[in-house]
């Protein structure tokens, strides 16, 4: 039963302010994520242009190869504004020191069978330069996407990355020591089966247009690197090898990047429905990417299960072409 | 069990370094100057970027769990304050129009400083302040959304909120705030950070997000105070990070110095006329005042401000020479822009009103050397005008300066009985400006400011009406046309507070929530 306190009720003058009113073609009242994201971006009137990019306004449609006539369809399916979004990520975030204390406290890093335990340091340490990576690529993604939309679930996505570069750097100290990490790094630099992954995400730093760095990252990369990492090998392979304790300090990715996958899709799909346009050249970019992917995360999956990586991959391989499907794209 | 060898203890700052610091490596498939091309273009010398301190070592899980503390208790403040109608307890229907004011006006910098600091986070290749940015482009969206979640319940009951985002693009006083930040997006990362993050931040918030949030705390507006209290746990983040990126460019090399001071000498400017809004607000439009726009200004700037400058002092930095300027102006802006203001009424998204009796006691003892001498009689005039029925709306447009887009109602300094008029040439055109000031800002980048989407010049060129309007029509009623393309609806969101729907819709509901009737 609910009681209503309100001494008074009187009638409102309108639900919702006139832009929203105007997209949705009627005033009533919304959602607080739509409240504060459709329409939020400037669209014109733009004072100078700017210093760093004087061909382009302060957003620019034209910074991409895609088109839409509504950025605002490009919408985040977990309805992510930032109170929704910090209140997501501190549940999860309280069951992540749930499972760290867990593990510590019980002396299940010590339980563990010395080869699993090498091979996770050897595997995960290094992919904490790799989420820097997309933390980095995620931040130009909001910074020159078109729209409030796209642009705010990608400071999330960036700010969600340094959150997953700093569990795999306490995972590495867990399982490891400060020498894990600098031993992690250096096979990052140095070691040639990081180099291919290393160079993918290098060579996605210099990629100037946010959708296609959208796909390049979160939907290529991620795409395959989270299924084939986190829910193959460490849940699948090392859980089975006497490994489940590192599967629960690994939770927080393999539950974000089942989260964050329907954001990615969403907005992808969006885009490639609008026109035939906008699916060739998210396909070309796809079909640009994806073998390099493939190639750059063969030798890291073999770090930790040797012959069996090609069959892994080949599995991921698989649910990642069926996911493209879905989207309106192919392998 | 096998022996573990003990591991090293790492303290808070080691720990903080490799949680963060120790993220980044130095590329070697791609060269620097391409992954990070827009650090060089405007003279920062930069040499290490290592020797950055970081002001705050927050990592992701405690940045996630503190902000969701935060945000629950704000949302279950904001949620209270619209079921019970707290917008009825505030001191006096007036009060709403500087809620008005700070969501047409401040609300919408949040998203621009969202967006820049996303920019200049991924600009830098120091990875300290990258953090640092990305953290503060992520607090600058909560801002934007608590505020607009929070004034959406007073735009559910009262005029003047209804379009804001269009007003932000499209209303001439709007295209003060607005240009100040697009001037500084879209200046390079290094003079972001000094305009933001130190001028803007660091130097100015007292005198912009305080005297507003202080003032909802003394009117009853429970909703804002929630909201402004909430960020200011934020502000002190983006302060510090804004002391720290002065700091650390001019230790990196002395040709940074002349550099920074200039920007500093720029962006202090930039942000007063900004404020220029607050003050009127400060001295006019709180029905419970906090305190004077002059006793703020002493306060926050000249002591605070002061000592913060000569803390600075050993880097080289001076005190902004505008101070000087504005020390002459403290004891008439506010009077200056309301009298402004309240002539032109009739284009704004807001009421005005004449001070009441008491309210002109008390501006006679904040300001007694001037607001006797020089505004009291004019209120006295409009206010006898007015009762003998000749209210009058200026209907004609003011004249805007080039660079901070304010009309020229500003007097010169010294002399508070002459309007201050300043202009230059430039490739065969003439600009005007308010102040000595504004017209070194433009003459130090001209291909800039000659880009400004100036209100009054648009409409003189016939930009700013509904598509299809005939300006050679009989009859044709330019200001009419203007507010329908503002979207500014006549005789509900702007005219005189006295008469106006908020004025009798507050008073009949707050008869309903008080009385029986």
């Amino acid at each position: 039963m609910q009681i209503d306190l309100r001494t008074v009720t009187i009638k409102p003058l309108r639900h919702t302010f006139d832009h929203i009113a105007r997209y949705l073609g009627t005033d009533k009242p919304v959602s607080r994520y739509l409240e504060g994201s459709i329409g939020i971006q400037p669209k014109d009137i733009f004072h100078y242009r700017p210093t760093w990019e004087p061909e382009r306004e302060i957003f620019d449609e034209g910074r991409t190869k895609i088109r839409m006539k509504d950025w605002d369809a490009l919408k985040d399916p977990r309805q992510f504004y930032y109170g929704a979004y910090t209140s997501a990520r501190a549940r999860q975030q309280d069951t992540a020191e749930a499972n760290f204390d867990f593990v510590e406290s019980r002396g299940l890093v010590e339980a563990l069978p010395e080869e699993v335990r090498q091979a996770a340091i050897a595997l995960l340490v290094p992919l904490r330069h790799l989420a820097w990576g997309a933390n980095m690529n995620n931040a130009a993604v909001c910074a020159y996407a078109y729209a409030a939309m796209a642009a705010q679930a990608a400071i999330y996505q960036s700010m969600d990355q340094l959150g997953i570069a700093q569990y795999l750097t306490r995972i590495g100290l867990l399982l490891g020591d400060v020498e894990a990490l600098s031993a992690g790094k250096q096979a990052w630099m140095n070691d040639p089966a990081w180099q291919p992954l290393r160079r993918y995400v290098e060579d996605s730093f210099v990629v100037k247009d946010p959708f296609e760095l959208h796909t390049v990252q979160n939907l290529v990369l991620d795409g395959l690197l989270y299924p084939l990492v986190y829910d193959t090998i460490v849940d699948q392979v090392f859980a089975a090898r006497g490994g489940a304790a590192i599967a629960m300090l690994t939770q927080f990715m393999t539950q974000w990047s089942a989260e964050t996958r329907k954001w990615v899709d969403a907005t992808l799909k969006a885009i490639v429905t609008e026109s035939a346009e906008n699916r060739s050249i998210v396909q070309d970019w796809v079909d640009a990417w994806l073998p390099r992917a493939k190639e750059a995360l063969l030798p890291v999956s073999a770090i930790a299960v040797s012959e069996q990586a090609p069959a892994l991959l080949d599995e991921v391989m698989e649910g990642f072409a069926q996911r493209l499907a879905k989207i309106g794209l192919s392998a | 069990m096998d022996m573990q060898v003990a591991k090293k203890k790492l303290g808070l700052k080691e720990k903080y370094q490799v949680m963060t610091r120790d993220l980044d490596w130095t590329p070697t498939y791609q060269k620097m100057e391409d992954i990070y091309p827009y650090v060089h273009y405007e003279g920062i010398k930069i040499h290490d970027w290592d020797r950055w301190e970081d002001p705050f070592r927050l990592t992701m899980d405690a940045y996630w769990k503190y902000q969701a503390e935060k945000e629950k208790k704000l949302y279950a403040i904001i949620d209270a304050y619209a079921q019970n109608n707290g917008h009825l307890n505030v001191t006096d229907a007036r009060y709403i129009n500087t809620v008005k004011l700070f969501l047409t006006g401040v609300s919408p910098l949040e998203y621009m400083a969202h967006r820049g600091f996303a920019h200049v986070g991924r600009a830098f290749p120091g990875l300290g302040p990258r953090v640092a940015c990305l953290m503060q482009s992520l607090d600058e969206m909560r801002h934007l959304q608590t505020q607009v979640h929070a004034i959406s319940n007073y735009n559910k009951y009262y005029n003047g909120f209804h379009d804001f985002r269009q007003w932000y693009d499209r209303v001439w006083y709007l295209s003060v705030p607005k240009s100040f930040f697009d001037d500084a997006i879209t200046a390079g990362p290094f003079e972001f950070m000094v305009a933001i993050g130190f001028s803007f931040e660091y130097v100015l918030t007292n005198l912009l997000f305080v005297p507003f949030v202080s003032g909802a705390a003394y009117n009853g507006d429970m909703g804002t105070m929630a909201y402004g209290f909430s960020a200011q746990s934020d502000e002190a983040r983006h302060m510090t990070l804004g002391l720290e990126v002065i700091k650390f460019i001019l230790e990196q090399d002395p040709d940074n110095l002349p550099i920074v001071q200039r920007w500093i000498d720029k962006w202090t400017w930039r942000g007063y006329r900004v404020l220029t809004l607050v003050a009127m607000m400060m001295d006019y439009m709180l029905p419970k005042r906090t305190m004077s726009w002059k006793e703020a200004w002493e306060i926050y700037f000249e002591e605070n401000g002061g000592a913060l400058f000569r803390d600075l002092s050993r880097y080289g930095i001076r005190m902004p020479k505008c101070a000087e300027t504005i020390a002459l102006e403290k004891d008439h802006l506010s009077h200056q822009a309301w009298c402004t203001f309240y002539n032109y009424t009739a284009a704004t998204a807001f009421h005005t009103w004449i001070p009441t009796e008491d309210e002109m006691q008390w501006l006679s003892a904040k300001y007694p050397e001037s607001f006797d001498k020089y505004y009291r009689p004019r209120w006295d005039f409009w206010r006898e005008q007015a009762a003998k029925g000749n209210r009058f709306y200026n209907t004609t447009l003011p004249m805007l300066c080039q660079t901070c887009q304010v009309p020229m109602l500003f007097t010169e300094p010294g002399d508070p009985t002459k309007i201050c008029y300043r202009e230059t040439d430039y490739e065969g055109m003439k600009y005007h400006f308010c102040s000595d000031h504004c017209k070194e800002i433009f003459e130090h980048e001209p291909e800039k400011y000659v880009q400004a989407w100036l209100p009054v010049h648009q409409i003189y060129q016939g930009n700013c009406f509904p598509e299809g309007t005939d300006p050679t029509a009989e009859g044709f009623d330019p200001l009419k046309a203007v507010l329908q393309w503002y979207n500014i609806v006549h005789g509900r969101d702007n005219l005189d507070f006295e008469g106006s729907e908020d004025q009798r819709n507050f008073a009949a509901w707050r008869a309903q929530a008080t009385r029986n009737v």
